[in-house]
């Protein structure tokens, strides 16, 4: 990664402009050829520093439902449970975090009462209980990485 | 705003990516049927309206080094949630903060922060600044790293 691509990705989390030939109106804001941002875009997705290139939704204007969920797993028992909970295509991300609430994960489902039916499923499949957290208010959402 | 048949459509046929050629909404628009200059008009509305929240690059933040992850979180009285919101919602190292419900007796804590960094002592010196400069001292709170992370994609809409 050289200094054209940081610049890419610190420019381009945001901002993508909506117009007929939009790279190179973005090509040209970071100094560089049309071609070359969709070579460079090209080559970040190939090599996974990018997840995607395109919208972020917000699931809940949607119609979505959305839920941050946790569940205190003994460590001797993480491995089955995380694989029980993964298989669940509602389940958007899931990390390990270094507290008895052991395994965080995300929900994303298709309507906001389905995440009370996914959760009860889980449950079942697990035998843990699954502890609801979704946002009640929100303060910032950023979540923007400068490189 | 009220989606029709054909947002719903635009909105799915976009979610894993804009086509990376030269008139990326006039190819989304063959495919489905539409102008290059409606596919633009409507991609421009979901984003004024929000539910586009951005439009752009999303990064994978581990593989750009962002390997310390630290969620912290907060036990702060009903009456100053907002507040203490709002205060670590401004700090620049804070990349979310959200208000969520306790889970007595086991989990105290209302007020959840993302802080992401590239190393965990900078990530935990980041804190400690933060409980300083604003005087959060007596606020009972917990910092959980993140380990392995086992999942990541985003929703999917049919």
């Amino acid at each position: 990664m050289d200094d054209t691509d940081r610049a890419i990705i610190n420019r381009l989390q945001d901002g993508f402009p909506i117009a007929d030939r939009p790279y190179r109106l973005a090509a040209e804001a970071l100094g560089i050829q049309e071609q070359e941002l969709i070579r460079r875009l090209h080559a970040m997705l190939e090599n996974r520093q990018l997840s995607r290139f395109g919208p972020l939704y917000h699931a809940e204007r949607l119609g979505g439902g959305l839920s941050l969920c946790a569940i205190r797993v003994p460590v001797d028992d993480f491995e089955r449970v995380n694989e029980q909970v993964n298989a669940f295509p509602e389940v958007a991300h899931n990390y390990a975090r270094d507290h008895e609430f052991s395994m965080w994960f995300v929900l994303a489902t298709e309507t906001p009462q389905r995440i009370e039916s996914v959760i009860r499923e889980i449950e079942q499949a697990t035998g843990y209980r699954v502890y609801n957290m979704p946002k009640e208010e929100e303060f910032f959402v950023g979540l923007k990485f400068e490189v | 705003m009220v989606l029709n048949e054909q947002d719903y459509r635009l909105i799915a046929e976009i979610q894993d990516g804009l086509p990376l050629s030269r008139r990326p909404y006039a190819e989304i628009g063959q495919r489905l049927g539409l102008s290059e200059q409606q596919v633009i008009e409507r991609i421009d509305t979901l984003q004024q309206s929000g539910i586009i929240k951005r439009m752009g690059i999303v990064v994978r933040h581990h593989e750009l080094g962002y390997t310390a992850n630290a969620m912290v979180v907060w036990d702060v009285p009903d009456d100053q949630v907002d507040a203490v919101g709002e205060q670590l919602g401004s700090q620049p190292c804070v990349t979310l903060c959200y208000q969520r419900p306790r889970k007595l007796p086991h989990w105290p804590y209302n007020l959840f922060c993302m802080i992401h960094g590239q190393q965990r002592e900078r990530v935990l010196d980041h804190i400690n600044r933060i409980v300083a400069s604003q005087g959060l001292e007596q606020i009972p709170r917990k910092i959980l790293f993140s380990g392995k992370r086992f999942k990541q994609r985003g929703a999917k809409y049919q």
